[in-house]
């Protein structure tokens, strides 16, 4: 798998499976544009794997994916900064869980508008460059719940669901420009977002994978990084779930 | 560089076509072999170049080099 001087955008990685994707891509000699919610998430994350990788390239910017002009402002910047954008990985989201008739209407939207519209706002301005560059690779998180469906996440999952239909549509109105559009669907992944759960959940989860774990970040990491690089070439439009059996 | 020169050196960089190719009655799609993505590539690298915006509905309208220049001068002037 050939990344090396790939030049990587990844949104949301300032910890969980976006840091852990930068950490994957930088180990193989890409270079890496990150962006998180905050400040301090963003400049943490680059001190930290400029620590670990202190020969990488890194850039880290505070965005918020669900705000065009912010988006633009960073996919501006990382292209100053690096002149090429190879590979998109949108990964920023959240999760604000709660039995449909206690959600109020700002969690639905919350959700909505940075997994789903963060996933758009980002893909177009990156495509742009794409576009001209007639090349790309663009990964997309979905989930586990987008394809099942679960309790307690409506907001969540219609976001993880509509973003295997904007990776199916997007895969077709760029395929003519050899840009590809895939997504991942994890199923239940160790991190902070899923520490949260009870520990009665994650018994009951566990009891239904048959690969009787939990993912790590870095199984995802390893899905993304084989839809974006050359070795998934032919692979176009398609969701990989990486959920140990959780949902066939 | 008049309106006509920009406009037709935006085309033959964004379709990669030969200048002597951009002739007034030339038609994006059949005679330029534009697909669907150029010419709205193209329409956005007009808007960009001229600082105008050209909604949905005029630009279905635009379907020759001749087009793009008049529709251009309407707006610049």
């Amino acid at each position: 798998m050939n990344l090396v001087n790939k030049k990587v955008i990844i949104t949301g990685a300032a910890r969980g499976i976006g840091y852990e994707i930068a950490r994957e891509f930088l180990k193989v000699g890409a270079a890496v544009a990150l962006c998180s919610t905050t400040e301090e998430g963003a400049t943490k994350a680059k001190e930290n794997l400029l620590k670990e990788f202190p020969s990488s390239k890194v850039y880290a910017q505070k965005t918020d994916v669900s705000k065009e002009t912010e988006v633009q402002s960073f996919v501006d910047n990382v292209f100053k900064e690096f002149g090429a954008i190879d590979i998109l990985v949108n990964n920023a989201g959240i999760t604000r869980d709660t039995l449909a008739i206690r959600m109020s209407e700002q969690d639905w939207d919350s959700v909505l508008n940075v997994n789903l519209k963060g996933t758009f706002l980002m893909s177009k301005a990156v495509l742009k460059i794409m576009m001209k560059a007639k090349n790309g690779s663009i990964v997309n998180m979905s989930s586990v719940v987008g394809q099942s469906g679960n309790a307690a996440q409506v907001n969540y999952s219609a976001s993880k669901a509509g973003i295997i239909g904007l990776t199916k549509s997007l895969a077709k109105e760029f395929a003519s420009r050899n840009i590809r559009v895939n997504a991942v669907a994890p199923g239940f992944v160790k991190t902070d977002m899923t520490d949260k759960l009870s520990d009665q959940i994650k018994e009951q989860t566990l009891a239904l994978i048959p690969l009787k774990r939990f993912a790590t970040t870095t199984d995802i990491a390893k899905a993304v990084m084989f839809l974006s690089s050359d070795d998934g070439g032919y692979i176009t439009g398609q969701i990989l779930a990486v959920n140990g059996g959780l949902y066939i | 560089m008049n309106v006509e020169e920009k406009v037709k050196n935006i085309i033959v960089e964004q379709l990669g076509v030969e200048p002597d190719q951009v002739k007034p009655e030339a038609q994006f799609v059949n005679d330029l072999g534009a697909d669907s993505l150029d010419t709205v590539e193209l329409i956005m690298a007009l808007e960009e170049e001229f600082n105008i915006d050209i909604p949905d509905e005029q630009a279905e309208k635009i379907k020759t080099v001749g087009e793009a220049i008049e529709h251009i001068k309407s707006k610049v002037n």
